[in-house]
């Protein structure tokens, strides 16, 4: 017994130690813990802890809106939601299933293929979905369902401006025309920020904003709607009268080089491009050449007078009607005899211009051509500008040099064809164009001296005077100068006998030109071929509306304008 | 030494509380600018959508076809108009 209670008071002294030692081993494992989660896990637990509270959200940016010169609306993004699914959450019953498919214009088993892969977490149901039908989804409160905000493009010009501006792609990134080419400025930059949510998802506070939010920039462009409205009916118009396969039409400001209208037929709806072709896609004026034809004797002429070769009333022997270089001839079809050079002009005469050309040196030729813009890019800042084909003079055979006198051999896109003629028309200044809102007089370079090209503005005046080629591109109240052609397409390396492409390039007021006008009917085949019946009444109408719209004032009597008696009229041979 | 503490200990508690209420107002402001900023956001898309709707019904083929149809409008001969130029107006 008194053993016992001996033992038990006299403890060994290492069980004291032992206690101690196990207790300061515990304390210096803590410590050593909490050192390492402070001090060496600090960043990684700091990121799980706001995990539960902060959140990255996106700040949303808009596409810049895209305006017509006067302030018009040609293209506006606007909020849309899309639908998207989480499939391994998404269990939806039959009735369910039937009434987002039908909500969303799905068949069901379409929407049944999305929602059966459950492997992946994110699946479009469908994009861009108007903001009506998304509250109605939202409604249902599917589980599994989510939307979420983008924009989608709206153009109210429609088919109108359908080329000028282009369209965006789902993502609302340019695809075509002015969209694309001007997507940097337009684009909007998302930004995002940091901030702190509630429980109940409210932002309480906004930690830092990691990227500011950009939006995209407006544009305003140098286009005119209405002008652009009345240059795409009046293209359609004859198009269609003269069952035409194609058209084109640019209307150029002479003063400062914009582009008022550019047109295209056929064209297409931007806002539904469910069935579309390439011919509609085509921005014919920019993106097609073909050979220009008599349109481009003007410049041979002016070329002639400008070296001293000729003026004028300078007479020219155009019997009898044709003319054999080498192995090849050269035909007028309507033989005129002798000519001064601005009845050659006026008449079209092929063998009078092809004698003009030949008493000039090819490379003065080719380098007035090449300094005009042909063969050269026309540096609008448009996707898919055509250069055109201007050979090198070397490479030229005589007989070319005197069939480019009268455009063919050389082919060129209509815009450059309009922008040549503004030599022309500012007394022979070529200006840069541009297509967008500019609003002041440009500056160019001068290519020919005043003179001639105030001497061109009387002969081309002639040309659509009755006796020309032209007559009705005249308009009432105002004097127009102007040059048709008629030339054959190109096919299989040869030239079409029954394909013509009608062009008629013109200017007005011919006493102070504020507008060039240009023309292109692609093969008409209702009869008339010609670009003084097919493409010159187009022009004549898109030059008086203009006109009217600029506020020009009248620079002609007013006075009915005499209709030339039926075969009176010439018929040019190119 | 005992009342000094308690003063000091009196500070602290109203300094928490000023600093609990000011980070509550703090939070319902930026709530509020939040919520303005939505607004904002809000009436730019609504700007958007109206301008566009304004463009639909201005498109220049409706107009004209209501001129010329519904109002029988049309343009007047060009002996009838007269163009004043701004300066040379007599």
């Amino acid at each position: 017994m008194n053993a016992a209670t001996q033992g038990l008071v006299r403890l060994p002294v290492w069980r004291a130690r032992f206690v101690l030692a196990a207790l300061l081993a515990a304390f210096w494992v803590l410590g050593v813990r909490s050192l390492y989660l402070q001090a060496l896990q600090t960043d990684f637990l700091q990121e799980k802890g706001d995990a539960r509270y902060s959140r990255l959200i996106e700040v949303p940016a808009t596409r810049g809106r895209i305006l017509d010169r006067n302030g018009e609306a040609l293209a506006v993004s606007t909020p849309v939601k899309s639908v998207w699914a989480i499939p391994a959450d998404a269990e939806l019953s039959g009735a369910e299933r039937r009434k987002l498919a039908s909500l969303l214009a799905l068949e069901r088993n379409e929407l049944g293929k999305k929602l059966a892969d459950t492997s992946r977490d994110f699946v479009y149901l469908k994009r861009q979905v108007s903001p009506d039908i998304a509250e109605s989804v939202e409604a249902l409160g599917l589980k599994g369902i989510y939307q979420h905000r983008e924009y989608r493009r709206y153009y109210p010009g429609g088919e109108v401006t359908a080329h000028v501006i282009g369209f965006t792609g789902v993502d609302d990134d340019g695809q075509e025309g002015i969209e694309l080419a001007h997507q940097a400025s337009l684009g909007g930059k998302p930004g995002s920020r940091r901030v702190i949510k509630d429980r109940l998802g409210r932002i309480v506070e906004d930690v830092e904003s990691i990227r500011e939010a950009q939006d995209g920039r407006d544009l305003t462009l140098s286009i005119d709607s209405k002008i652009q409205n009345l240059a795409f009916g009046a293209l359609k118009t004859a198009v269609a009268q003269h069952h035409a396969k194609a058209g084109a039409i640019i209307a150029l400001d002479v003063r400062t080089g914009e582009v008022l209208a550019l047109a295209n037929v056929p064209s297409y709806n931007p806002n539904n491009r469910a069935h579309l072709s390439g011919a509609q896609l085509r921005n014919r004026v920019i993106t097609d050449l073909f050979e220009p034809g008599s349109t481009l004797k003007p410049f041979t002429l002016a070329l002639a007078i400008e070296r001293g070769k000729l003026t004028p009333a300078t007479l020219v022997q155009t019997a009898p009607g044709h003319l054999t270089i080498a192995d090849y001839t050269i035909h007028d079809t309507h033989p005129g005899g002798t000519l001064s050079a601005a009845q050659v002009l006026q008449k079209s005469s092929n063998v009078g211009m092809a004698k003009i050309a030949l008493s000039m040196p090819r490379e003065a030729l080719w380098d007035l051509f090449r300094r005009v813009g042909f063969g050269t890019a026309p540096q609008l800042g448009f996707p898919g500008e055509a250069t055109g084909k201007l050979r090198h003079y070397r490479s030229w055979r005589p007989i070319e040099q005197a069939t480019m006198a009268y455009g063919m051999g050389i082919s060129v896109s209509l815009v450059q064809l309009a922008h040549a003629y503004t030599v022309f028309a500012r007394d022979g200044e070529l200006v840069p164009l541009s297509l967008v809102k500019t609003g002041t007089a440009a500056s160019g370079v001068k290519l020919l001296s005043t003179e001639t090209a105030r001497a061109m503005r009387a002969m081309l005046e002639l040309a659509v005077q009755p006796g020309g080629t032209g007559p009705r591109a005249r308009i009432m109240g105002w004097r127009v100068a102007g040059k048709t052609g008629t030339a054959h397409k190109q096919e299989n390396g040869g030239y079409a006998p029954d394909k013509f492409v009608a062009s008629f390039v013109g200017f007005a007021p011919a006493s102070a030109p504020r507008v060039v006008v240009a023309v292109m009917v692609d093969e008409p085949s209702a009869g008339e071929h010609y670009g003084g019946i097919v493409a010159a009444p187009v022009f004549a109408q898109v030059t008086q509306g203009a006109l009217r719209m600029m506020g020009v004032p009248h620079d002609a009597p007013l006075e009915p304008l005499e209709t030339p008696a039926e075969g009176e009229e010439a018929k040019e041979n190119t | 030494m005992a009342k000094l503490n308690l003063l000091l200990l009196a500070v602290l508690v109203a300094c928490a509380i000023g600093l609990v209420s000011s980070q509550h107002k703090a939070r319902k402001l930026f709530s509020e600018l939040e919520r303005e900023q939505n607004r904002a956001r809000d009436l730019d898309i609504e700007y958007g959508r109206l301008q566009l709707e304004a463009s639909t019904w201005g498109l220049h083929s409706r107009v004209e076809k209501i001129a010329t149809g519904t109002l029988r409008l049309r343009t007047p001969e060009p002996r009838r108009v007269r163009i004043v130029t701004p300066g040379a107006a007599r």
